[in-house]
């Protein structure tokens, strides 16, 4: 077997976890290997340290590519041999135009001054393999995504690329422009390219990838060649057991508190919904999860729901214990009784540098000052009491939340939420990146919660998490809700399935190319 | 629980200092500058008299200060204030000397005009997000063109004594008229008495709960400190002609602003927008409103400014205030804000103006000329930046 890459024992440790433990993967040349996997299973962590991000020596096991052993430094080595990989996150510079893209950091130039005639001439030939039918001087600012992603690829092309990594280059195109973007590869591939795609949807697998390599905790557990059902990838992607790792809880579920109908919302620039038609209720007393795969449109439906705070609001209603409810900016939605813990604690959740006392009372502030002058007794009395009850672990309430760990962190995020004292609780990702004692806590907190009547959604991409403190289930894909069941009918197999099926019939809803055409015209 | 906490404070002395150094090296530094410059000039720079003049000059930097810091720590920057201080005390000087309207209606009308003026560019700067290093840039040169175009390039003055008294008046002496001015004794010691009351009465409370963070010593050493200076201060200043007027504004001011700053919601959620924008949004504050409001302020103390310096001036000329825009921003960074956002004091960017006061009135004092006073200032600021950044770094 002529094998281009061959990636042997790779073991990766981050402090406290193991990223990658023994990690074995042989890639044919010639061939699209997918990588699956759920999050956090290492792949972006595999490709970083096939890339050269994670540098030779911070890693253990070898890596043997074209046969030889390879020590990349840093992402030039590995390009220098032809790996090229395109992240999630596009690294285009929106200001700039595809011609200019495409070479940064790499430019045609003799003694330094640019040769642009060269550059676009270059740049227009890259652009006709990739087919894409725009000027070498456009702005890539005013391409939409599916154009973007194109850029990328010339730009990978300009390189001299053996080995293509996509890491989920389809997870924000819409349908049309996925089924593009695969064609392309397919032919590359029919040229001689060799490429690896990490992808969540394993209809555009089987559509073209030749061999399956499935990841789970950290270590490689299946390889597939060609096709095998999906019900079986599904099992291999999923298959650790659950253990008591969740408090028990006798569930008290009231009356519909909250009931969310036909919301959407579009991204800003308008081609593309991020919630399409959702609608659901919310009880008193229930923990009601959100499953789904990164990119889902969760996040997007919970931050639009508080206060309009992410994407484009296009329709949709709010009604709380029956009455419509004006959600639309953040100040209504904490006064309607609403609260959202963001899964991006340090950017969204806390002032870093400041303090956990001053920290717990910002999102009301008149509940530690009367008249607008802040009284310290109280504020201080308010920081304590939380630190005690939900065991915030720190020097004192003066310690600047920068210094605290993550699941201490994530504490004072909730305890300022807590003392907003809402009703609705919308908590995003709780337990990301915590160690397992801390979450236990977090777990505690939210059965405590529920049981006080406080209605509570948990978004969460551990599915084992979910099955163990939810009530009911809603399943997200692709911008809209694809399933609801009771927690008790759940599990990981039928949520995934779920997904996975909803992904293979769309169109109808998402706007076609004229559509777009249409739509920016008007703007 | 709390017996650790207690113990791990206790053990935290040096912990204490590590994190408080900005604040106590600042203070520590003015202390320094002025020993230095007193032994330099021989004794000149305590004398009643120059110390007199130390808070009329330096007056209409302190009171742009306090606003400076609070736009700062929101994370913006104001360029205009020297313009807008020269194109207020133009009004003002038109509207006394050529319309003749009566001394308190041009107080309020031109604190208003300082008001809508900084609500134009708050508004451009909060609701349409234009970065405030431009709008205020833009603000800069508006209103020194518009302060050359109301006085036609010409000075407006003199003013009638009233309006002077703002800046260069004294407050008089209820108990006649012997020396030392006694009003001004009872005014400088009673606020001593009372700074050192609030500060004892907090410490009191936070050991009651045990949070007294800051350890005894530094406590009783800092506080002895400026109660010391002020009572001697008062008993200097109410020996030659009594507390300035100006002294009595700024020293409000102050009172005010730290106050504000620290211990009120608007305060806290200026910090909060500066620290993080993002959380500060979604924690329900209305961002907007609060940098919009910040700005308003900023422009009436810019007014307010403008009417003490044209009235120590006795004149409206059209290149007064030109620079201090510069002055005010060095202050707030010398004392200890951050570009960033989110990090600042009031007392901090106090005693950062007076940095820059006593060493401009020193170097005077000692013949050095402007050349070197600019050279000597810039490498000030920038000495006290970089203690800043490596101080950070370090932690």
């Amino acid at each position: 077997m002529d094998s281009i890459l061959e990636m042997r024992g790779i073991t990766k440790e981050f402090p406290g976890v193991k990223a990658l433990d023994n990690v074995n993967m042989t890639v044919r040349r010639g061939e699209i290997r997918a990588l699956v996997g759920e999050n956090g299973a290492g792949k972006s962590t595999l490709m970083k340290v096939l890339s050269g991000v994670y540098p030779h020596g911070t890693y253990d096991g070898e890596i043997l590519y074209n046969g030889k052993p390879m020590a990349f430094r840093g992402i030039p080595d590995s390009e220098h041999q032809g790996i090229v990989i395109i992240h999630q996150e596009l690294a285009l510079v929106p200001q700039m135009s595809i011609a200019e893209n495409i070479f940064l950091g790499n430019e045609i130039a003799h003694r330094g001054v640019i040769d642009r005639q060269e550059t676009n001439r270059r740049t227009a030939e890259l652009l006709a393999k990739v087919g894409l039918r725009e000027s070498p001087e456009t702005k890539v600012g005013t391409l939409g995504m599916g154009k973007q992603q194109l850029v990328e690829i010339a730009k990978a092309l300009s390189k001299k690329v053996d080995l293509l990594i996509l890491d989920e280059p389809t997870s924000s195109l819409n349908e049309n422009d996925s089924d593009a973007l695969l064609r392309l590869l397919a032919s590359f591939r029919d040229q001689g390219m060799t490429a690896i795609l990490i992808s969540h949807k394993l209809n555009e697998i089987s559509q073209v990838c030749d061999s399956i390599t499935v990841l789970r905790d950290g270590a490689t557990v299946a390889h597939h060649e060609g096709m095998v059902p999906e019900s079986q990838i599904i099992r291999d992607m999923v298959g650790r057991s659950m253990n008591d790792r969740y408090p028990p809880r006798e569930p008290k579920i009231g009356e519909v508190v909250m009931q969310v109908k036909d919301w959407t919302v579009s991204d800003p620039s308008r081609d593309r919904l991020l919630v399409n038609n959702a609608s659901f209720a919310l009880k008193r007393g229930e923990v009601l999860g959100i499953a789904g795969l990164m990119g889902a449109g969760r996040t997007e439906l919970a931050m639009s729901i508080f206060g309009r705070s992410m994407g484009d609001w296009k329709s949709g209603e709010v009604t709380i214990h029956g009455k419509p409810a004006d959600l639309s900016t953040v100040p209504k939605a904490i006064a309607a009784g609403l609260a959202y813990v963001t899964e991006d604690r340090k950017s969204l959740g806390l002032v870093l540098d400041d303090t956990i006392r001053r920290n717990i009372p910002l999102a009301n502030l008149p509940g530690v000052a009367p008249k607008g002058v802040i009284d310290r007794q109280k504020e201080g009395q308010v920081a304590r009491d939380y630190r005690k009850q939900i065991n915030i672990r720190s020097s004192s309430i003066d310690q600047a939340t920068v210094n605290l760990s993550g699941g201490n962190q994530q504490k004072v995020v909730l305890a300022k939420w807590l003392f907003s004292g809402p009703e609705i609780l919308i908590l995003d990702e709780p337990t990301r990146g915590i160690d397992v004692g801390a979450k236990y806590e977090i777990y505690t907190i939210i059965r405590d919660l529920a049981a006080a009547g406080k209605s509570i959604i948990v978004i969460s991409s551990e599915m084992p998490e979910l099955l163990g403190i939810t009530d009911r289930i809603l399943v997200m894909n692709e911008g809209r809700l694809v399933g609801d069941m009771p927690t008790a009918e759940a599990t990981q197999e039928r949520i995934m399935s779920v997904i996975i099926k909803s992904g293979h019939n769309l169109t109808d809803e998402t706007l076609t190319p004229e559509e777009i055409e249409a739509e920016n015209a008007h703007v | 629980m709390s017996d650790i906490s207690q113990e791990q404070r206790q053990g935290d002395t040096f912990g204490f200092i590590r994190r408080n150094i900005r604040q106590y090296g600042i203070l520590f530094a003015l202390i320094i500058i002025m020993a230095f410059f007193q032994i330099v000039t021989g004794g000149i720079l305590f004398r009643p008299v120059n110390l007199t003049n130390l808070f009329l000059q330096n007056s209409h930097i302190v009171i742009m200060a306090v606003g400076m810091l609070l736009i700062i720590v929101a994370g913006h920057i104001d360029l205009s204030v020297g313009s807008v201080a020269a194109f207020v005390g133009a009004l003002a000087a038109l509207m006394i000397v050529r319309l003749g309207l009566p001394i308190p209606v041009v107080i309020v009308l031109s604190l208003a005009a300082g008001a809508i003026i900084g609500a134009i560019q708050g508004y451009w700067i909060a609701y349409w997000k234009i970065p405030s290093f431009i709008v205020t840039l833009a603000g800069m040169l508006v209103f020194r063109g518009l302060t050359m175009w109301v006085l036609q390039g010409q000075s407006i003055g003199p003013f009638p004594r009233e309006f002077q008294m703002l800046s260069s008046g004294f407050i008089p002496d209820l108990f006649g008229p012997d020396k030392p001015n006694t009003l001004s004794l009872i005014l400088g010691w009673g606020a001593a008495c009372v700074i050192l009351w609030l500060q004892i009465r907090n410490r009191r409370r936070e050991e009651a709960v045990g949070i007294a963070d800051e350890p005894f010593a530094f406590f009783a050493a800092k506080n002895a400190l400026i109660f010391i200076a002020l009572a001697w201060m008062s008993w200097a200043l109410a020996n030659f002609r009594g507390l300035p007027n100006v002294f009595i504004v700024m020293a409000v001011l102050v009172a005010l602003y730290a106050f504000l700053s620290e211990r009120t919601t608007i305060g806290r959620r200026i910090f909060a927008i500066g620290g993080n924008a993002k959380a500060a949004k979604l924690s329900g504050i209305n961002s907007e409103r609060v940098v919009f409001l910040t700005f308003v302020n900023m422009g009436m103390l810019a007014a307010l400014a403008g009417m003490v310096v044209s009235a120590r001036l006795n004149s409206a000329t059209p290149k007064a205030g030109t620079g201090f825009e510069l002055d005010v921003i060095a202050a707030v960074f010398i004392g200890g804000a951050s570009m960033a956002g989110g990090v600042g004091t009031v007392i901090g960017a106090v005693v950062g103006a007076f940095i820059m006061g006593v060493m401009n009135n020193g170097m005077s004092i000692l013949g050095i000329g402007i050349d070197y006073q600019q050279v000597i200032k810039g490498l000030v600021l920038m000495a006290a930046v970089i203690f800043d950044v490596s101080n950070k770094s370090k932690a």
